[in-house]
């Protein structure tokens, strides 16, 4: 049974449409090396140009972030899932007020949105 | 418009969009964009141009600014905050097309900042408040090679509840 990789909504489209890929590596590393092959402009969605994975680029195996795991050398066995997760960040720049974390409940608006 | 795409979205979810921006001034606001979009709808003609393909907001999640200590004002949403976002998004049958925030006291144009930390295919949604005052809000997407974002159009589409 190989590893199966999860593409997150926002790369689909630079992978033929497909939410996952599966492939028969040992490694982290090896799986997205052979999906940026396959899907060859993932990478630099993925990669910076020297190679390193991209700051808002999370990669989970089973749900352990790969930071505190061997990284890119994370040993994987058959069956195991790899999760490619966005984080978001923006701003401006040259602004120098402090964003304080906000009071409003995470997803406040929701259900009275939905209603 | 026939090459610019173009996102629709209720006014209500407009003016709930401007409120964030005022409420949390002089700090940023930010929040997901969810929605679905014709393009990763099971069934769909594999081969349409994912950027021609129709994408609707239907509902807004708000998010806690989670920034970081930089110096400057910028916002981050967390991996863990994203997977939330979606499964909030798929438990209402619709996916996280997007993410909105505010740029106060600044044009309501991507900073060099925001296009380095940008997702491809996600709607950026842009709102600029002035002195506490929502101003002009504008959407873009980031270019496949990761040059640029070109904008998006924003069409109001008055409807009854999904
Ligand atoms: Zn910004």
């Amino acid at each position: 049974m190989p590893v199966k990789v999860m593409i997150p909504s926002p790369l689909r489209s630079y992978a033929g449409k497909r939410d996952s890929a599966e492939f028969n590596v040992r490694t982290v590393g090896e799986a997205l090396g052979r999906l940026t092959t396959e899907f060859a402009d993932l990478r630099k969605h993925l990669f910076t140009e020297d190679g390193k994975l991209r700051s808002f680029v999370n990669v989970y195996v089973n749900d352990e972030d790969i930071r505190y795991l061997a990284k890119e050398n994370t040993p994987t066995k058959d069956g195991d899932t790899i999760s490619i997760i966005p984080s978001i960040a923006g701003g401006v720049e040259g602004y120098n007020r402090h964003c304080e974390r906000g009071e409003e409940p995470l997803f406040g608006f929701l259900d009275a949105a939905a209603s | 418009m026939a090459d610019e795409p173009t996102i629709w979205i209720s006014g209500r979810l407009v003016e709930k969009i401007r409120a964030h921006g005022a409420e949390t001034y002089p700090h940023e606001c930010c929040g997901a964009l969810l929605g679905r979009d014709s393009g990763v709808v099971a069934g769909s003609d594999p081969n349409k141009d994912a950027l021609n393909a129709e994408r609707e907001i239907l509902e807004l999640l708000p998010l806690v600014n989670r920034r970081d200590d930089s110096p400057h004002n910028r916002f981050s949403v967390t991996a863990d905050d994203v997977r939330a976002a979606e499964k909030a998004a798929r438990e209402h049958g619709l996916d996280v097309v997007g993410w909105y925030h505010s740029h106060p006291d600044h044009p309501a144009r991507p900073s060099q900042y925001d296009r380095d930390h940008a997702w491809p295919w996600y709607s950026y949604i842009i709102v600029s408040v002035q002195k506490g005052a929502p101003q002009d809000m504008t959407s873009w997407r980031l270019t496949d090679n990761r040059e640029g974002f070109s904008p998006e159009g924003i069409e109001i589409r008055h409807r009854a509840a999904v």
